[in-house]
């Protein structure tokens, strides 16, 4: 490969470094009583914000609360965060655009399985209500939406990426950019 | 024929004449009440809903004790903050946690009447940490922290009576001042009211301000001649480092005060020059004097007051603070002593004057270095006069009161008696302009006005009669304040609203200095109230002897626990609660049936304790008295009270949870 490609490669492996430090994912919780805006950031490791009035508020509901220690993702995600990180940096030592398709492959299979995985999660707790709550409205589900925005009772839930996601997608653009690129070196010097 | 025809004429322009004097009639009756109305005064104190005020204003509540927040230029009151009086609203003064707030060397007393705020100063401007208000009929200074809006700590004047002249403050709030307005034996003790002139003393209190915790300590009093303090303020700029005091009955007298204490031309302004007595205390000047008082302190991670009685204070006599104590003469019973911004300027509203005198520092300090003196009255020297005078202020109205400035070189000066303000040039010392107001005002305030630097845009008139101005209510009417624009040549009344109590004065500040340190919630794990619970689970209920305490916790929107039996006859339950939300604007409230108690608001993250000595058997229900949510009417439980003696036992229960 390349030596801008073996460079861009590693710099954006490391680069996955900086999602340890920055949210994945944002849900806001708009409604009047809350002009100083609600919601909750999900990170690769835990998860912030204004946890307990949200579950305050879902008993209302019957809503399952949201506690961070047994989510199971937010003890994985490290490792597979980790293991692109090395298997990036491998991939330019191996220096074999075969490689950098095998990670792509799989980053893209991992991103994937991450959404389906949180659309689960979103799932389970918009629907799996408790039947003594307080609060029961024929028909209606809780779950959030998984990008963009769902009126859920009085309140708006606007679901979006944050900052880590957005590292993962410019990661993985880059990549496929190298490969391309790669490919296309192949041709011509062919 | 001829006749007949003159005397209808005449009777005719006397028709006339009454048709015209009854229009000018009506025409100044309709004036007094919408003078100078232009038309755009609704615009300027309007607020578009969700939208804030530009001035946050501390005003004093008077005889309810209380202090009152206002949003300025809108006139919407915004918080009464209990200080001075038990307040069964949010449950100040019947908390336990909260009732040694209102503890004195007298015992627990429900009430005073608190008349002047003071923000806390740095560099002689309001700084937006703390509020003070003096309480005048048992005497004690309050500060009130502005990132909470509560009382935070009061502490009691000894020797002092009438604690009017006060709670005024130093540049950087080194100090606020306490001066007797009723002028008693120091130490007190039984003696004829006749022997006032020899056994009364009037005593002025300085009280330290720690300048991070804002608490309060009394460092010294000066032991003056029996007059009656009334108001005061510290200089600034050239004069800082001095206090002036105004007195009235100079004549000493004991009785029948409206008239004999109404005798001499002049009475006084008591220089004091603190900054010298500072190091004349350093230097071990004064005497220990056994006394008591109370100091209360509130403590926001413990939720709650501690009271500590105070034995021995320090006092000084006019001989141990030699020439650091003059005597100004001031005609006559001056009420405000005030410093314009500069610091240059000190005027004393005479209420029985004609004119308002306007004394210069440099001329005051000159007198002293020459030592023009016209005797002295009890040990401390009297500088003349005319040797102190900068210039009087002549037609200022009747019964001027308090004068306040605006930064650009004017003063605005209150007139009881004419019921007006008067504005005029602090150089030059022509009144300039006049404005009625609506009735017989007191005291008045700009935002900044009596500090280095204010914010001239608005005044307040803070007036004690309202008689027509709103629908009557009966014979006890409301007092007022009326907003009054003064950032052009001409004064502007814009507004006038009703007030708490009798606003004696009141203090301004941008409002952007108050939020910004502002909280919004208690942090509960910050929480160190030793009943609190940091968790549902930690709720029970325990027996201890005839006591019962019941640690239970409110979240929307139940309280943990809510059925509790095993009460009896003759026990005495103590309900410590703990809010555990932690979101803004969700404060619960509890109250039980029948108790002979308040109900109390718990904050969030905040513990409060209410006290029960149940009187009957039966079932006592409680509940949330604050709508916290949709199922607030829910938020409710019952407690079970057995006969004395009966064997029921103690149990706690939430749902279908039994626990013993």
């Amino acid at each position: 490969m390349k030596k801008i490609s073996r460079i861009l490669i590693v710099v954006f492996s490391l680069a996955l470094i900086g999602v340890f430090f920055v949210p994945i994912w944002d849900i806001s919780l708009q409604a009047p009583q809350y002009p100083e805006g609600l919601g909750m950031k999900i990170w690769i490791n835990k998860m912030s914000g204004d946890l307990d009035i949200i579950n305050g508020l879902n008993h209302y509901i019957g809503m399952k609360t949201i506690h961070p220690e047994s989510i199971k993702e937010l003890t994985v995600m490290p490792y597979v965060i980790g293991f692109f990180i090395a298997a990036g940096i491998f991939v330019s030592v191996l220096n074999k655009p075969k490689f950098l398709l095998v990670w792509i492959v799989l980053f893209v299979i991992a991103g994937t399985v991450g959404l389906y995985d949180f659309y689960l999660w979103e799932y389970d707790y918009g629907h799996n209500l408790d039947p003594t709550a307080a609060i029961k409205v024929e028909g209606m589900n809780y779950q959030p939406p998984l990008i963009g925005s769902k009126n859920l009772l009085n309140f708006k839930a606007v679901s979006m990426p944050d900052i880590g996601s957005y590292i993962f997608f410019l990661t993985g653009l880059i990549f496929i950019y190298v490969y391309i690129n790669e490919k296309k070196f192949f041709k011509k010097s062919l | 024929m001829k006749k007949t025809n003159t005397l209808s004429k005449s009777i005719f322009k006397g028709i006339l004449i009454l048709i015209i004097a009854a229009s000018f009639y009506s025409c100044s009756e309709k004036d007094s009440k919408t003078l100078s109305m232009s038309g755009d005064e609704a615009s300027k104190v309007y607020i578009e809903p969700g939208k804030y005020d530009e001035f946050y204003y501390f005003m004093s509540g008077g005889f309810s004790g209380q202090m009152s927040v206002y949003g300025i230029p809108s006139g919407r009151m915004l918080k009464v903050i209990p200080v001075f009086s038990v307040n069964p609203e949010n449950g100040w003064g019947y908390t336990e946690e909260s009732k040694p707030m209102l503890n004195t060397s007298y015992g627990f007393i429900p009430w005073d009447d608190a008349h002047h705020s003071e923000l806390s100063q740095t560099d002689g401007v309001p700084d937006g940490r703390w509020v003070f208000i003096n309480g005048n009929n048992t005497p004690r200074i309050a500060r009130i922290d502005l990132k909470t809006f509560k009382t935070t700590e009061i502490i009691e004047i000894p020797n002092s009576s009438g604690n009017h002249s006060s709670p005024f403050t130093t540049p950087n709030t080194d100090y606020v001042v306490a001066g007797t307005r009723f002028s008693i034996p120091v130490e007190n003790r039984d003696v004829p009211i006749t022997s006032y002139k020899e056994e009364f003393k009037g005593a002025l209190s300085f009280i330290k301000v720690d300048k991070t915790t804002g608490r309060m300590n009394i460092d010294y009093q000066i032991i003056t001649p029996p007059y009656d303090y009334d108001l005061s303020h510290s200089g600034k700029g050239p004069s800082d480092g001095w206090f002036f005091f105004t007195c009235y009955n100079s004549e000493e007298a004991n009785s029948l005060l409206e008239v004999n204490a109404s005798q001499k031309d002049k009475d006084f302004i008591l220089a004091i020059n603190y900054k010298k007595v500072d190091e004349i205390v350093k230097g071990g000047a004064g005497k220990e004097m056994s006394t008591k008082y109370a100091h209360n302190i509130w403590n926001d991670e413990t939720h709650s007051a501690t009271s500590t009685m105070i034995n021995t204070v320090k006092t000084l006599l006019p001989e141990d603070i030699k020439g650091a104590a003059y005597y100004i003469p001031c005609p006559k019973s001056p009420h405000g002593a005030d410093v314009d911004p500069t610091g240059e300027y000190i005027t004393a509203g005479g209420k029985l004057s004609t004119v308002i005198p306007v004394f210069a520092f440099s001329k005051i300090t000159k007198a002293i270095a020459e030592n023009k003196t016209d005797g002295e009255a009890g040990g401390i020297p009297i500088l003349n006069y005319e040797a102190c005078l900068s210039g009087e202020v002549k037609d200022p109205g009747l019964g001027p009161l308090h004068t306040e400035f605006d930064g650009k070189g004017f003063a605005y000066t209150s007139s009881f008696i004419s019921s007006e303000v008067v504005k005029w040039n602090i150089e030059t010392k022509q009144v300039v302009d006049r404005i009625p107001v609506y009735y017989s005002i007191g005291h008045l305030s700009i935002p900044g006005g009596d500090s280095k630097k204010p914010w001239g845009k608005y005044l307040i008139a803070l007036n004690k009669m309202t008689k027509d101005r709103y629908l009557p209510t009966g014979p006890e009417l409301t007092q007022s304040a009326q907003l009054i624009d003064i950032s052009g040549d001409k004064m502007r009344i814009l507004l006038d609203f009703p007030t708490i109590g009798e606003p004696h004065y009141a203090q301004g500040i941008p409002a952007e200095l108050v939020t910004k340190d502002q909280i919004r919630i208690y942090k509960i794990e910050d929480n160190k109230n030793p009943h609190a619970i940091k968790s549902i689970l930690d709720a029970r209920v325990e027996r201890n002897g005839s006591v019962v305490h019941v640690y239970f916790a409110a979240t929307r929107s139940h309280f943990t626990p809510d059925n509790i039996e095993g009460v009896k006859l003759g026990d005495t339950v103590y309900f410590h609660m703990t809010n555990l939300e932690q979101d803004w604007d969700i404060p619960h409230g509890f109250a039980v049936m029948g108790n002979n108690n308040s109900e109390m608001l718990v904050m969030p993250g905040e513990t409060c304790t209410l006290k029960w000595v149940p009187s009957r058997v039966g079932i006592m229900p409680m509940y949330c008295t604050d709508f916290c949510s949709a199922l607030h009417q829910e938020m409710q439980g019952y407690i079970r009270v057995s006969a004395q003696g009966s064997d029921v036992p103690i149990k706690f229960s939430l749902g279908d949870e039994k626990k013993e």
